[in-house]
């Protein structure tokens, strides 16, 4: 967040450019830029290659779409571990459509994905809301129960890509400009996402009952809303980029998005959203979906065996932590000494 | 629909026989209140009289058992604070609760910031009346630093901000002057005075009397949940508001006997931590009760926790019996002979979710053991030699701590610390949240104790019973020690003062 206590600069490019310096999400983003250069030299094909400029992109757009829901629940203070079974479920769903349904126009299969997705979002909001049982746990079990319906529903069958037409697949590699659809889907949606947050009353509650529920009670906000319409956000969200994945990979089982939850919630933490809530941006989750997914293809090009890569990604999110808990160490002993300043 | 004599309209605010009880605990049983417009109000009496209840209760966190509450003359039931702040009325909180993260600026505006007609908070307009709110109060914060960090005087700053700007009608303000200081008031008052004349109505909860007969109009008094009276504040005094308030003879209720006192235990000097306190000088001899007062929020807790070794601090020494004791090691400490019964007991003093037993052995455990095994024989027997002797009043000593009253709550936290054989103890308002004859037992346990050669260490926040118990009182204000008074010069004056203004000399 830009509210640190300085003065405004008389000149707005200057202020302008001391908030970015100073913002927790520029950190993260030169790191971005360091792993791409690094591995750039290493292999320019990395970059230079007109597949390694796709896979930059196009790779982490989907867990973009999720990091970015994902943020909006971890800033109001819980967490939604489901993730990745609601969009293993969304998916098979898009698959089901095509094969049950022919000639379903593919708006439809949208938006039947990201309103299936909506309602197991509130199904979670629900029951944190209203049963007042941590997130945390309320969401592991519907990690599992989710999982379970798709697996009950799918069987061993599989949704192959030729059981979905053809243009709906094309979706998942269309470029504008050498810029993948899919990456612009999840640019859309994150300046949405990243002006709501910032700009309107709803967004903001989201921060305030995230940094202290005690006095969101007090100030008379909807709390219960606010945390029901979070879940149903993430939910639908990911609703959305499990209608996307079945696009992109065309091969669909009951195991499609496993582990994704994790890579959330590592992407919003690495970008900067703290776990206990009320600080942290969308714009930082994306950036660490993105972070996390290059440094995952870097690795193996810089010569890391693959057996140091998965403690590559847990030594980033330590370290995002560590960071975080050191700057706002920082900054609470900056603000405390001032105030004795003052008080003298 | 009532009118009271001599006023044109209905009341601003009325309540009527309110009660309230949180499981068998009474809170209010009868309380009433009117409040005219054009008026300011005081509401005082002790800690625990119900104030703060009835003040939730009118903001519609906490919903009436029994009775009748009106605004302007229409019932009204709220069962949220957002429906008590759309009817117009504002509560300014002993204890601010802000957004740590959020700006001052966002916290003045939460839930009801301007929007253009994209639905765009409009951080301008925003700012630009902060600035407006701050220039009318005369203070100087800056609108975009984080609330993170700021003095409890800057916080209530910003909560009356809000009610300013939420031009609230009826505006209750829950000692909002504790933590201010003497200009702050001023500036409070005159800002209070003009919201006054523009026809509000004000509720003004303070235990400083010299404040209550400068500002207020009227003036109600509450005792142990029930309403006692209402006068003009031209036909009163502040003797007669003060017996009211006791209403009991002070020295039954702490029957202090005076012990021998030894060599000095308990040296604590130069304490300081940034931004909790600083130089923090005492020493407690043996027998002594050193009674610490002062206003919540000055620092006394913490305090505590760092002579005890639970948080870090940046300077100064802690030593017992010329023994240094080491920073934050609790165990040392223990081992020292220092107990720490804390202030919130239910947190941090019991598991409350565990036997009486248990907990009462729970810090000489390790010398219950036998070949490696802690078996419930030997922590009945030890348990049990304290329960009695502290007349802990249970079923059975496997009964669970959290099914017990408050007092005797606070009977197993004191003799899990008393089977430690301490030399220095340091209580943290001992007898908060207990009904007044438990609260006499205790204090005749804390008597006893100090008969028997202990050194106690007493935060209380209770004035009574600082006089009524401690030989020797040391107030602290805003992290500071401002004043030391021997037993004979103490006085709710005397206190009060010292709680309440900076002074540099130690009388």
């Amino acid at each position: 967040m830009s509210t640190l206590t300085v003065k405004p600069a008389p000149n707005v490019v200057l202020h302008g450019l001391g908030v970015f310096l100073r913002a927790r999400e520029t950190s993260i983003l030169l790191a971005l830029l360091l792993v791409i250069v690094v591995t750039t030299i290493k292999n320019p094909n990395f970059l230079f290659s007109s597949d390694g400029f796709r896979d930059l992109l196009l790779t982490p757009s989907i867990l973009i779409l999720v990091a970015v829901g994902q943020a909006i629940v971890i800033i109001t203070r819980s967490v939604d571990l489901s993730v990745g079974s609601t969009l293993g479920l969304t998916a098979y769903l898009t698959g089901r459509l095509f094969l049950d349904v022919p000639g379903i126009p593919i708006i439809v299969v949208f938006l039947a994905g990201i309103a299936f997705g909506a309602v197991l979002g509130l199904i979670n909001g629900a029951l944190v809301a209203f049963a007042k049982v941590p997130a945390l746990v309320i969401t592991l079990g519907t990690l599992y129960a989710y999982r379970g319906v798709n697996v009950l529903w799918a069987g061993s069958d599989r949704i192959n890509a030729s059981d979905m037409p053809k243009n709906f697949l094309a979706l998942g590699t269309t470029e504008y400009l050498s810029i993948p659809l899919l990456t612009i889907i999840a640019l859309i949606v994150l300046i949405a996402a990243g002006w709501y947050m910032r700009n309107t009353r709803g967004g903001r509650e989201f921060y305030a009952i995230g940094s202290e529920p005690a006095a969101a009670e007090l100030y008379g906000l909807k709390v219960t809303k606010r945390i029901l319409v979070a879940f149903i956000a993430c939910g639908a969200l990911t609703g959305l980029a499990g209608v996307l994945y079945a696009a992109r990979y065309g091969t669909i089982n009951s195991q499609a998005g496993s582990g994704l939850e994790l890579d959330a919630v590592a992407a919003a933490v690495i970008g900067g959203v703290a776990i206990f809530g009320g600080s942290g941006t969308v714009w930082g989750a994306a950036i660490g979906a993105v972070l996390l997914l290059t440094i995952n293809r870097a690795l193996p090009i810089l010569g890391v065996q693959d057996f140091w890569q998965r403690a590559v990604v847990g030594a980033l999110i330590i370290g995002a932590i560590v960071l975080d808990r050191l700057l706002a160490l920082r900054q609470s002993r900056k603000l405390l000494e001032s105030r004795d300043d003052s008080n003298d | 629909m009532s009118i009271s004599p001599g006023t044109a309209g209905p009341a601003a605010l009325e309540l009527r026989g309110v009660a309230k009880s949180f499981g068998a605990v009474v809170a209010l049983q009868d309380a009433n209140l009117t409040v005219q417009l054009n008026s300011i109000h005081a509401l005082v009496g002790e800690n625990g009289a119900g104030k703060s209840t009835l003040v939730k209760i009118i903001a519609g966190l906490y919903q009436r058992d029994a009775g009748d509450f009106l605004l302007r003359g229409e019932t009204v039931n709220f069962k949220s604070t957002a429906e008590s702040k759309a009817s117009g009325i504002a509560v300014i909180y002993q204890e601010p609760t802000l957004f740590p993260d959020l700006s001052v600026t966002e916290n003045i505006f939460m839930g009801r910031q301007p929007t253009n007609r994209f639905g765009r908070i409009d951080r301008k307009a925003m700012r630009a009346e902060v600035e407006e709110l701050f220039g009318r109060l005369a203070v100087r914060i800056d609108p975009d630093r984080p609330a993170e960090g700021l003095s409890i005087a800057d916080q209530q700053i910003i909560e009356i901000a809000k009610a300013i700007s939420l031009d609230a009608r009826v505006l209750i303000m829950d000692e909002p002057t504790a933590a201010l200081s003497g200009v702050e008031v001023e500036r409070l008052f005159a800002v209070a005075r003009s919201l006054r004349d523009e026809g509000r109505a004000l509720v003004f909860i303070s235990h400083r009397f010299d404040e209550v007969f400068a500002l207020c109009d009227m003036i109600t008094v509450m005792r142990d949940g029930e309403y006692i009276s209402t006068d003009s504040i031209e036909d009163t005094s502040v003797a007669e508001i003060v017996r009211r308030m006791v209403g009991r003879d002070v020295t039954e209720l702490f029957p202090k006997t005076v012990a021998p006192i030894g060599d000095v235990v308990l040296e604590v000097s130069g304490l300081s931590v940034a931004g909790l306190f600083h130089d923090i000088s005492f020493s407690v001899r043996a027998g002594e009760i050193v009674g610490l007062a002062g206003l919540v929020g000055a620092g006394r807790s913490e305090v505590a926790r760092a002579v005890f070794g639970i948080d870090r601090y940046d300077r100064g020494s802690v030593s017992i019996s010329g023994t240094r004791v080491p920073r934050r090691n609790p165990v040392a400490a223990m081992n020292l002979g220092l107990a720490l019964v804390p202030e919130d007991r239910r947190k941090q003093g019991l598991v409350v979710d565990s036997t009486v037993a248990r907990n009462t052995t729970m810090a000489i455990q390790r010398s219950l053991v036998q070949s490696g095994l802690l078996t419930s024989t030997a922590e009945n027997a030890a348990a049990r030699i304290w329960a009695s002797r502290l007349e802990v009043k249970t079923n059975a000593l496997d009964a669970i701590v959290g099914t017990l009253s408050g007092g005797n709550q606070q009977k197993v936290v004191l003799a899990k610390w008393l089977a430690t054989n301490p030399r220095v103890l340091i209580i943290d308002e001992p007898t908060r949240g207990i009904d007044v004859g438990t609260k006499a037992e205790v204090h005749r346990l804390l008597s006893e104790l100090a008969g028997q050669g202990l050194a106690i260490l007493m935060i209380s926040s209770e004035l009574p019973e600082v006089l009524g118990m401690a030989d020797r009182v040391l107030v602290m204000r805003e992290g500071r020690i401002t004043a030391e008074i021997s037993r004979a010069d103490a006085t709710s004056e005397t206190v009060m003062y010292a709680a309440t203004h900076a002074s540099e000399t130690h009388s």
